[in-house]
């Protein structure tokens, strides 16, 4: 790339050729307001107008997020004339949205309000029509509100470039217009399969989770028994609502927290992710010995469920039939935890705390009900409704001590189970056991690096006994649909596919906090970059540290079985830890 | 969802495929279906999506940022009121209303019987005659409110003769 010369506020710099504004004036040490622009264009339309700088000899003001930079360029950020226009931007932006902030869940991390205060916007400047309101709550885990909507796009480009087809759009025009899936349906009358990554990327509270944190007050206030299990991906990014940098495990603190929160055990649901390698690598192993439906495709992440359901509900016998790791950690509590301890079941309620809105959902099918008609499991709250929790008790996160999970029936958990929580981490997981069952020995390296990574798709092979098998790994549903696209004709040449529904996996769920540049000081801007590479390396270290790395190993979930289940995909595992699915189609009425 | 019939979805993919090569075909291919049917509804959206790979999501942007295109069926008569400027200054919002008033629609909308629908235009460069109203092509120049009334007799008019 070459340079070329620019000035700003009269400074000379040199910058990359071919840069927007904002980014060469990033390169050079100012931050320019902004507030559709996200990720290095990612959402990049200029449609906000907050970012407006002037430009000695242009005749208008230009938007830095799309403007590229030129030759002589001189740019004025704070000339009175820009000031005011970016003012002014806010100030529209704001009349047509609903001001309740306090009750917003946005309040804190609010894009919208940051911009307000940098641009000094001066409140009821255009008091005027409101574009009619949708508010949408009808699904378990996202709720989308029009009047907090300021049309930057963000959702509709990030639905767009995780899952190929988006769900959201523009629509109608004007006044009128709005971001919506087609039709202003709601989203449970649409393919959307509740991922969360439009909520992640939202500058205000147009998209939010649907928070389950009373339920769970409830429930203690009732003195019903309370349990929590945590997802593997959780302990890699909470310490982020805290201040931490982003890629701290915090598994001990988070333990530590949840005591406090009253919970009566804390679990880790990585024990859960142990169980599904056996019963999914045993379904594996008796699908290739058996001539049974391949490839086998993992089922743990329950937004790639509903994909598979709506677009590929002529593939369903694909799928693995186990239940995700934390809906059979639930089954096993309502079961063999509540007849160890002589407890009714019926008295147990399982909060999972998940980096997921699909899981809000998942929870709510009708087929992750036990025989007596209960839930597996009964709540989910995401990080940063944890988080939320945490704050709001007045616990101060970082003086915690570090805490171990409960240990009594479910306390022991391998690496293997930990780096579910990325893509490429069950297949890796998998691979860890397959191998030893299949030759009895161990693999030469535990580390199956070759699906580690974030390719869109990652393949490889391994010999097990003379034979090859053969399997690939898929995230985010524009990838995933190359791979379902090759087993429809036919022509898939692999005999296991990990697909998991967010890019990146569940470290970068729609539950996890949210990574903006603007409200993390000590990060610099290209952390949109790497996060995802830090959060992942924060779950292969615990990995790594981990003395028990093969779900196999674990010892409580070998005592289980011998106790309990019986043996892997045994009538009575069947009963509790798999699951069946149905086709829907894409919009429903 | 309701489902089409096996024809129209023939119907459809064939409108599809005559675009297969284009940059942007979409809204060549949504013209064609909207001369070809008078709509286009969430259902044929979907099966354009399915055939061009273009979301769903996105054609219904397209068709509601367009007033050519409709979601719903249009009336066998289309009354075009013209609400350009040229129109507008010389009293066009009164003879949309009037349109409204005797037929008991807003703008946009299609009479129960399903013979009329009222469509608001912006410019449609007939100035010189202002105001100016279009019906299924004919034009209507310098109409006056007190007209409006006979316009419509003059359709249901023919509609009984047709029948």
């Amino acid at each position: 790339m070459s340079k070329i010369n620019i000035k700003i506020e009269g400074h000379p710099y040199q910058v990359e050729e071919g840069l927007t504004v904002i980014d060469a004036a990033r390169s050079c040490g100012y931050e320019i307001p902004s507030l559709c622009d996200f990720n290095h264009g990612e959402c990049n339309q200029g449609s906000c107008r907050v970012c407006l700088v002037e430009v000695k000899g242009m005749r208008s003001l230009v938007a830095s997020c799309v403007f590229p930079v030129f030759e002589g360029m001189e740019i004025s950020i704070s000339s009175p004339k820009a000031t005011a226009a970016r003012r002014t931007s806010v100030e529209l932006l704001l009349s047509n949205h609903s001001i309740n902030c306090q009750q917003c869940d946005k309040n804190g991390k609010c894009e919208l309000l940051h911009v307000a205060k940098l641009t000094g916007a001066r409140p009821e400047m255009f008091k005027g029509a409101q574009t009619p309101v949708t508010l949408d709550e009808l699904n378990p885990s996202i709720v989308r509100d029009t009047s907090k909507c300021i049309l930057c796009g963000r959702c509709v480009a990030r639905c767009k470039n995780a899952h190929g087809n988006g769900v959201l759009g523009y629509e109608n025009r004007g006044f009128n217009a709005i971001v919506a899936p087609a039709g202003n349906r709601p989203f449970d009358k649409t393919p959307c399969i509740l991922c969360g990554q439009c909520v992640s990327v939202c500058p205000t509270g147009a998209l939010m989770l649907k928070s389950e944190v009373q339920k769970v007050d409830e429930a203690m206030a009732l003195g019903r028994h309370v349990i929590v299990q945590t997802a593997p991906a959780v302990r890699a990014t909470l310490g982020e609502e805290f201040g931490m940098p982003i890629g701290t495990p915090v598994t001990g603190k988070m333990v530590a927290a949840l005591r406090r929160l009253g919970f009566e055990k804390v679990y880790d649901t990585d024990f859960g992710a142990d169980l599904t390698i056996m019963e999914e690598g045993t379904e594996l192993l008796g699908r290739i010995q058996n001539g049974g439906v391949l490839p086998m495709i993992t089922s743990c992440s329950p937004g790639w469920v509903n994909y598979c359901e709506t677009y590929y509900a002529d593939q369903l016998d694909h799928l693995s039939s186990c239940k995700s790791p934390h809906q059979m950690q639930g089954a096993i509590i309502k079961s063999y935890y509540a007849e160890k301890h002589g407890i009714n079941p019926k008295d147990i309620f399982v909060v999972s705390v998940m980096p997921c809105t699909a899981k809000k959902f998942e929870k709510e099918r009708p087929e992750m009900v036990n025989a007596e008609g209960l839930k597996d499991v009964d709540a989910v709250i995401t990080t940063r409704e944890l988080a939320d929790m945490i704050r709001r008790s007045g616990i101060v996160f970082a003086k915690l001590p570090d805490e171990d999970f409960d240990s009594d029936i479910m306390g022991e958990a391998s690496g293997a189970g930990v780096i579910f929580g990325v893509t490429g981490g069950v297949m890796e997981a998998a691979l860890r056991t397959v191998y030893h069952v299949l030759t009895g020995k161990e693999h030469g390296a535990i580390a199956f690096t070759s699906v580690r990574g974030f390719d869109g798709i990652k393949e490889s092979q391994i010999e097990i006994n003379g034979k090859i098998l053969r399997f690939a790994v898929a995230h985010g549903m524009k990838n995933a649909k190359v791979l379902m696209e090759q087993i429809r004709k036919g022509k898939s040449p692999y005999q296991f596919i990990e697909i998991m529904g967010c890019p990146g996996g569940c470290i970068n769920g729609g539950g996890q906090p949210y990574v903006r540049p603007v409200f993390l000081p000590n990060e610099d801007h290209d952390i949109l970059d790497t996060y995802m590479q830090k959060r992942a390396s924060a779950l292969y270290s615990e990995d790594q540290r981990n003395v028990l790395r093969q779900s196999h190993k674990n010892t409580q979930v070998q005592k289980l079985y011998e106790e309990f289940l019986g043996e892997p995909n045994s009538h009575k595992a069947h009963e509790l830890l798999h699951t069946t699915y149905k086709g829907r189609e894409p919009f429903r009425d | 969802m309701a489902h089409l019939s096996e024809a129209a979805v023939v119907k459809i993919n064939e409108i599809c495929d005559r675009y297969i090569g284009e940059k942007t075909p979409l809204i060549m291919i949504l013209s064609d279906i909207q001369k070809e049917y008078g709509y286009i509804p969430l259902e044929v959206q979907e099966i354009v999506s399915e055939r061009t790979g273009i979301s769903v999501a996105e054609i219904y942007g397209v068709v509601t940022f367009y007033s050519f295109f409709s979601l719903k069926p249009n009336g066998k008569y289309v009354i075009g009121c013209c609400l350009g400027t040229a129109c507008y200054v010389k009293g066009a919002q009164q003879i949309v209303d009037k349109f409204s008033e005797l037929l008991g629609i807003k703008p946009g909308e299609t009479t129960e019987d399903g013979l009329f629908t009222i469509d608001a235009l912006r410019c449609i460069g007939a100035c010189a005659i202002a105001p100016a109203v279009t019906i299924n092509g004919k034009v209507y120049p310098h109409v006056e409110v007190s007209e409006v009334a006979g316009i419509i007799d003059e359709y249901k008019a023919k509609e009984a003769a047709e029948a």
